[in-house]
């Protein structure tokens, strides 16, 4: 097109993103082509979840969505340095001269740093990009491998939700963490003081030293580390410092030509985000609309908003009295939200507290004179409320005002909020928006609607929310197995725990219909297991095994199968070595070692499996269970034993665990792993359960897995003794063979759980459930009844009959069965259709023999 | 398809079919298969829940693999079916279709309960 516009935008940050691809979406005609200036690297990123950077988030899943278009051109890595406004040109690091039709600034912020002496020292950081969070963990790994005793530690200039923040992050980096605060109390923005007191109790709880009222004079270096001295003339030291002591919008191309900046700073701007240049326009951190800035995203992606309908022709404006400043902490075990009039500014305003030392829990709202209406709140401790009173503010109070917040009082749902309400206030979804989506364009899900509508995308708060709405509109969300039951795993496992049915048939005649499929059997068997009902093949049970758990084996593309003995925790004797060699050379197996550091044998014929087993069983090694849903295997370290950076013997950790959880069938196949030391060598936190040994003890992480997508796991407990961090894995495995949906793995499980990895802790580690008694009962069951499988397969004739090929041919092997030799080794002959296998550049051993 | 209780359930005028011993009955667990070799011919028998039996050829169709016997076996809407073990597609007991991919079936063979033996009928 020829009158094509060209838009420069500068700045590729979370609302400059927006902005792209809001006036994409709109702009039909293709009215813009644009180009984008990041001063970043990389892709653009979601910075409100930064810290989960340093807790299992990968930069692939902090990324937006992103923009390939043709109408998009994106320069990353060649911030712009001038504008040159009469001539409408700017121009970047690399040279490149752009010119616009209309300027976008998207700069974002800088971190404020003090001016103290010593600031610029290395090993003091911010905490605004990911390249500081990745300068950020080498510097806190390097801390962590000095060689020496004593604490390694972070101080962390700000209290604030920042410093917060970046305190845990640095917790989780292996530091003991010291938040100096020059306010009088922590989050001063948001808390009030009633709230303060019980925060900062919370904050140290989590073991993160806290310093309020106290600034820090200057930075020095002393052997190797930094020394902070304090205004109150203390000496902290530490190996890094970071500061997050507030935010400074990012001006200095704006001030550089000319364009009127806010008297505190940011990009002035009208309630049209333009400044008073008509074809520049400001818009995030950056922008001082009508002179104030904005630190949060949500009036970020509202500005975005705006201006990509006035690039339009539309005619949108900020109303700045109507944006959202709430904010929730994001913080492991420390619930914090503050929204609305937090502070009861609005004249006549009233506060109605309850405040709960005992529980640990502060609530606060602030209502309108005639206690009529909503204006505010802060909630310490539980904000659980957050989701549903947020969106009720301005409206009028559907309950009594105590009783919206006292425990106990009135559960709020969707269903008290007017459809204008906003349930996502980062994306400014309302809740007329979510219901049309639900309605009108059929969302049925939570990823549906956040698809949708973008809701829930952003900080997540939401989420819960938006649950309970679709279960308020009517969505029905089937969740049954499969045509035979209406129930989905989890209720048939209470199912069969409460009314001890302890057969498929009498559990498909009183609560299903017809006679099974591969679908619900294979999991009421699994089911029938973890409640501990003998050897997986007795009676009728043997009927319900898919073909691995009725061989015992795993079942391979030919037909034949592959034999995996236990070796816990990678440890083996030459001995035993020695004798998987010998079986694998008598048999003809194909060998190959296991990413989970034991050693599978492939190609035994099913009658070859009773004798293949019995040099096994006999030489002391068991069933792997790598044929089962059940736990796999514990990988680990060398550890302490030999290595010279552990700190505890994982190897011996791991063979706890896996001689303790061995042949426990669960919904989906469990793994887990130990590592000796932060360096985490064992990866254990790509496991369903990963342990780290720390100076202090062990700390476990759960809901990992590798495969096509992959997940860290979260941290749930640190440095806690060896007794502790058994029970709770017992009750972790527990719970979720309990409550997982069939095939579904402990991490989309931790997922779908409502209050996520919170709820599970207060569920597993405070009992809020009273269930644990249970769980732990469930799971001594399970350690005193283990039996090995395949010997108590060869110890029963009769269970020994179905490993034949032929019932009428006992002696006969599979004819149909052939392999070919490859790299000295055999597999599987090529059958007609396969693909034609592409040489890899390995030289070929000989010629390709058929053996049959 | 023959039942348990020896009721010929099947019309068959076929008579070149030779009727050829593939094991006792108990040999057959309610709702599991066992493969039984003829000549080069493999055939997987099952024995459902309700007494009836059934034969289908033993080699499933995607994979070439000759395992359909250690499928699972279960009804789809009341039609019995058997899984196939390696990708899970599921053929009727009754006439050998797969219920998953249109236009693939394996062959269905007769049977019938002689003297307490299951007897599979060949051409
Ligand atoms: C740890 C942390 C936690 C947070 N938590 C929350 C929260 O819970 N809730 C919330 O609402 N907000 C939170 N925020 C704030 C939120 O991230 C910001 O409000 C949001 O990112 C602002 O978006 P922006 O596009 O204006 O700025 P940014 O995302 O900072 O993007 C600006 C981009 O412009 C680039 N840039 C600067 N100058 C130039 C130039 N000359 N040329 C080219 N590019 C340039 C920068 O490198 C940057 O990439 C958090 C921030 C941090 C750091
Ligand atoms: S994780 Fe294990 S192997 Fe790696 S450095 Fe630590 S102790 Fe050593």
């Amino acid at each position: 097109m020829t009158d094509t516009r060209h838009l420069v935008v500068v700045g590729n940050g979370m609302v400059g993103h927006r902005l792209v691809s809001a006036l994409r979406d709109r702009d039909e005609r293709g009215e813009w082509r644009i180009t984008v200036l990041g001063e970043e690297t990389r892709q653009a990123y979601d910075r409100v979840a930064l810290s989960s950077y340093v807790d299992g988030r990968s930069e692939e899943e902090l990324r937006l969505a992103e923009l390939v278009d043709p109408l998009v051109d994106l320069r990353l890595g060649d911030p712009a340095v001038t504008i040159d406004r009469e001539r409408r040109t700017v121009r970047t690091a690399s040279g490149a001269a752009l010119t616009y039709d209309a300027l976008v600034l998207a700069t974002g912020s800088v971190p404020f740093v003090p001016p103290v002496p010593g600031k610029d020292l290395p090993n003091c950081f911010v905490y605004r990009t990911l390249d500081d969070l990745d300068a950020i963990k080498e510097a806190a790994a390097a801390a962590v491998a000095r060689p020496g005793p004593g604490r390694r530690s972070a101080v962390v200039v700000g209290g604030g939700l920042l410093g917060l923040e970046a305190a845990r992050a640095m917790r989780l980096l292996g530091l003991s963490p010291q938040v100096v605060e020059i306010a009088p109390r922590l989050m001063p923005a948001q808390v009030d003081e009633g709230g303060g007191a019980l925060l900062r109790e919370l904050v140290t709880g989590q073991d993160i030293a806290v310093r309020t009222g106290v600034a820090v004079w200057g930075i020095r270096e002393e052997r190797d580390r930094l020394v902070a001295t304090l205004s109150d003339e203390v000496e902290l030291d530490a190996d890094l410092v970071v500061f997050s002591a507030g935010i400074r919008a990012q001006d200095a191309l704006a001030r550089s030509c000319d364009l009127r900046v806010g008297e505190r700073g940011g990009v002035l701007v009208d309630a049209a985000c333009r400044t008073h240049d008509e074809n520049i326009w400001a818009i995030g951190e950056c922008a001082a609309l009508e002179g104030r800035t904005y630190g949060l995203v949500a009036p970020g992606y509202a500005m975005a908003e705006v201006v990509a309908d006035r690039l339009l022709g539309g005619q949108a404006t900020m109303t700045p009295e109507e944006l959202d400043m709430s904010t929730k902490l994001k913080l492991l075990g420390v619930e914090v939200a503050s929204f609305g009039d937090a502070h009861a500014a609005t004249e006549g305003a009233l506060e109605v507290v309850v405040n709960d030392p005992v529980a640990g829990t502060y609530s606060k709202i602030v209502v309108s004179d005639d206690a009529q209406t909503l204006l505010g709140g802060v909630l310490v401790g539980d904000a659980s409320k957050y989701s549903t009173l947020r969106p009720l503010v301005g409206a009028k109070l559907p309950a009594d005002p105590v009783a919206m917040i006292a425990p106990g009082g009135v559960e709020l749902g969707a269903d008290v909020l007017p459809d204008s309400a906003q349930i996502c206030s980062c994306n400014a979804v309302t809740k007329g928006t979510l219901k049309n989506a639900i309605h009108a364009e059929g969302c049925r899900t939570v990823p549906d609607l956040k698809a949708c509508t973008k809701a829930g995308t952003t900080c997540g708060s939401c989420v819960p929310l938006l649950k309970k709405m679709l279960v308020d509109e009517g969505v029905e969300v089937s969740k049954a197995i499969c045509e035979h039951f209406t129930y989905s795993r989890a209720e048939l496992f209470e199912i069969v725990a409460s009314t001890g049915i302890r057969t498929f048939t009498e559990l498909v005649q009183k609560h299903g219909t017809g006679r099974g499929c591969d679908l619900c059997k294979p999991a009421v068997a699994s089911v029938l297991a973890s409640l501990g009902n003998g050897h997986i093949h007795e009676g009728e049970q043997a009927t319900l095994q898919d073909t691995n758990d009725h061989f015992l084996a795993n079942m391979q593309r030919n037909g034949t199968y592959s034999v995996v003995p236990r070796i816990p925790g990678g440890e083996v004797t030459p001995e035993g070595l020695i004798v998987i060699g010998e079986v694998a050379r008598d048999f003809g197996l194909y060998t190959k070692i296991t990413g989970g550091q034991r050693i599978d044998l492939f190609g035994a014929r099913v009658e070859q499996l009773p004798a293949i087993w019995k040099r096994l069983v006999d030489a002391g090694f068991e069933s792997g269970h790598a044929y089962g849903k059940s736990l796999r295997t514990v990988k680990s370290c060398v550890g302490s034993s030999w290595c010279r950076y552990g700190v505890q013997d994982s190897v011996g950790m791991a063979v706890l665990l896996e001689l303790r959880y061995r042949g426990l069938r669960s919904p989906h196949k469990l793994k887990s792993g130990v590592s000796g030391c932060a360096r985490e060598c064992a990866e254990a936190r790509s496991k369903d359960f990963g342990v780290i040994a720390t100076e202090k003890g062990w700390n476990l992480y759960v809901g990992g897995n590798g495969g096509a997508t992959p997940k860290h796991a979260q941290l749930i407990v640190q440095d806690v003794d060896q007794e502790t961090l058994i029970r709770t894995i017992d009750r972790f495995l527990m719970f979720y063979i309990r409550t997982a949906d069939r095939l579904q793995r402990t991490a989309p499980w931790l997922e779908g759980l409502e209050g996520g990895l919170d709820h599970l802790r207060e569920v597993i580690v405070d009992d809020s459930l009273g269930i644990c008694a249970d769980l732990d009962e469930a799971m001594t069951r399970h350690v005193e009844t283990y039996e090995d499988e395949w010997r108590g397969v060869l110890e029963d004739p009769k269970k020994l009959e179905r490993y034949v090929s032929f019932v009428n041919d006992p002696a006969t092997p599979d004819p149909t069965i052939s392999f070919v030799t490859e790299r000295g080794q055999q597999v599987p002959a090529p059958r007609p259709g396969d693909p034609e296998p592409v040489l890899i550049g390995v030289p070929a051993f000989g010629r390709q023999e058929v053996q049959r | 398809m023959t039942t348990t209780d020896e009721r010929p359930a099947m019309e068959t005028r076929d008579t070149d079919l030779r009727w050829e011993t593939a094991c006792p009955l108990e040999r057959l667990q309610p709702e599991r298969g066992v493969a039984a070799l003829f000549g080069d011919e493999q055939v997987a028998i099952f024995r459902t829940h309700g007494g009836e039996l059934y034969a289908l050829g033993n080699v499933d169709p995607r994979s070439g693999a000759a395992v359909l016997s250690r499928g699972i076996v279960g009804d789809r809407g009341g039609e019995p079916t058997v899984a196939s073990p390696v990708y899970k597609e599921s053929f009727s007991l009754v006439d050998g279709r797969c219920l998953d991919a249109p236009g693939v079936s394996v062959p269905v063979h007769p049977v019938r309960l002689h003297d307490g033996l299951v007897q599979i009928g060949l051409r």
